[in-house]
């Protein structure tokens, strides 16, 4: 916490934009991690409900409508959105899901690019306003970033009330086995809506921020390879794990940046990095760490049961 | 005699040109314990599927406390008041015995808004826990589910089948895989429940000697029909049984 509170300090003014839209697609991947990390509903449309977040909360606030109703009104388009957008998986799984969603980015995409009269077409929306609250106003990048780390740790410790209640658990139920969870009384169809518009929502509030932060939006920012991007902060951070989209945001994030210094090389540096965790490790940076943790702790005593045996 | 806690009547299932079940009737009164045994292929599962609204009958009805069932979802049902366990293993392996337990109960407790502000265990730790004790699982109580043997991971999924105070519970086969000790464990909880809760069964089974000594009313069903049904000790002496077990 102390850490990310000092973090801009004394730096410039790209280092605090990059770790404002560090912060800003964290609170897209957590979202996601709830639809595919916790619920099992694979999501390639994470991007798309950026984009929705993103151009409500622009062509509201040109309009004059303040941050503080434009993007819970992104939000909440995109929490509706999300709900129909989960009507699909409660019909197919797996890559047939994968492919609807899919197709559901490309159409966000052509929607946005095509429609000049609302989106203003590939040349998109320009002179963003930042948002003012009274005394604190946000044109300057480092209060933007106190305001973007407030909005993150709010969303966060959200999300974490969720993945904490019994809804939380009825997600990994609905991931692990559906037909148990239904027979126990899991109303599975609610909550597979429920897992795609809450993490929909954390889009649109991701794209709610990328507005005011990048005060500029086009199409191809919500394309479907930043949902590919989305989805790689997921995995490579941990999926299904509270902190692993964080993780791999700051990864997919800050480390090209940090490997700026290899100059032409850093892209195929940091795929090959990408690659490498992967294959050795799927479950993601924090799995690793889990991993080193067992090794470094004391050997647990044998198994309860096999000393007791099977008792009856 | 008391309204059958499960009626079912005249069920009847085909797949392609095979009648799994062809007009299978049957109550179960509240508090007994039934018995369905029958050769593989008898439409034991196929029935057990078409009672628990996991397949559609063709026709035919299913009654749970005088309440028609046809065409409910599982999730309904378990709100009904019926309980079940899977043939397969059928636990959630990457969470604790002990979240499996309340997330058995959880969906029982308040509506869907006070399951996201409430406590995050629904206030049921206390209940899973005496039912954790009940299934001598306690020393497994915080292990990951996945990591339990065969028959561990059966009594978590029979606990679970519990752990909202169902009326009627449908096991299938309880006992497959499950070793000697640890079944008759299993056998004296399943009776005390019915003996201290009145709760009703529902087995299928292919374990003669557990269905027989558990159940006190058998139905044998062969090729999609019920050719025998009595007390075990009649069942076990009936020839069409024996020569349908035998392939006679």
């Amino acid at each position: 916490m102390a850490a990310l509170i000092v973090a801009p300090l004394g730096r410039t003014d790209y280092v605090i934009y990059v770790l404002s839209s560090w912060l800003i697609f964290s609170i897209a991947a957590i979202g996601l991690n709830l639809t595919l990390g916790y619920a099992g509903q694979i999501s390639l449309a994470q991007a798309s409900f950026m984009g929705i977040g993103a151009y409500t909360t622009a062509l509201m606030t040109l309009a004059g409508v303040p941050w503080l109703i434009a993007a819970p009104a992104g939000v909440a388009l995109c929490f509706v959105v999300g709900l129909m957008l989960g009507f699909p998986a409660l019909l197919v799984q797996g890559h047939f899901l994968a492919f609807v969603t899919l197709a559901f980015n490309t159409l966000f995409f052509l929607v946005a690019r095509n429609e000049d009269w609302l989106t203003g077409g590939s040349y998109g929306l320009s002179n963003l306003p930042r948002p003012a609250f009274w005394a604190f106003d946000t044109a300057r990048n480092l209060p933007f970033y106190y305001f973007t780390l407030i909005v993150f740790l709010a969303s966060a410790a959200l999300m974490w009330g969720v993945v904490r209640s019994p809804w939380g658990r009825a997600f990994r139920g609905l991931r692990e086995n559906p037909i148990r969870a239904e027979s126990l009384g899991v109303d599975t169809r609610r909550i597979t809506l429920l897992a795609f518009a809450i993490g929909s929502a954390y889009g649109g509030l991701a794209g709610a921020l990328i507005s005011p932060l990048v005060q500029y939006i086009e199409p191809s920012s919500f394309a479907f390879s930043q949902s590919l991007r989305v989805l790689l902060m997921v995995v490579v951070g941990g999926s299904g794990l509270f902190f692993g989209p964080i993780l791999g945001a700051a990864v997919v994030i800050l480390l090209p940046e940090f490997l700026r210094f290899t100059e032409g090389y850093y892209l195929m540096i940091y795929a090959a990095a990408v690659i490498a965790l992967m294959v050795y490790c799927p479950t993601g940076l924090i799995g690793v760490g889990r991993r080193l943790g067992d090794q470094l702790r004391p050997k647990r005593e044998a198994r309860a049961d096999l000393k007791l045996g099977a008792r009856s | 005699m008391s309204a059958p806690v499960l009626s079912v009547r005249d069920i009847a299932k085909t797949f392609g040109a095979i009648r799994a079940v062809d007009g299978v009737s049957l109550d179960v009164s509240a508090g007994e314990i039934l018995g369905l045994i029958g050769p593989n292929g008898s439409g034991k599962s196929t029935l057990f599927n078409c009672i628990l609204g996991q397949l559609t009958p063709d026709r035919g009805t299913v009654e749970v406390n005088g309440k028609s069932v046809s065409g409910r979802r599982a999730c309904d049902l378990s709100k009904l008041g019926v309980g079940r366990t899977f043939q397969q293993l059928s636990v959630f392996p990457q969470m604790s015995v002990l979240d499996n337990i309340i997330l058995a109960g959880q969906e029982h407790r308040g509506g869907l808004l006070s399951r996201l502000i409430g406590p995050s265990d629904a206030g049921l730790t206390g209940e899973a826990d005496r039912l954790i004790e009940f299934f001598r699982l306690t020393h497994l109580r915080d292990e990951m589910a996945g990591s339990l043997s065969f028959g561990q991971q059966k009594l978590v999924d029979a606990a679970m089948a519990f752990m909202a105070g169902p009326s009627l519970v449908l096991l299938d086969e309880p006992a497959g895989g499950v070793n000697p000790t640890m079944l008759l464990g299993l056998k004296e909880r399943l009776m005390t429940f019915n003996r201290e809760h009145g709760t009703t069964f529902v087995v299928i089974e292919h374990n003669m000697e557990f269905v027989m000594s558990l159940c006190s009313r058998i139905v044998v069903l062969a090729e999609g029909r019920i050719i025998a049904e009595g007390p075990p000790e009649d069942v076990r002496a009936n020839q069409t049984v024996i020569d349908a077990y035998l392939g006679g």
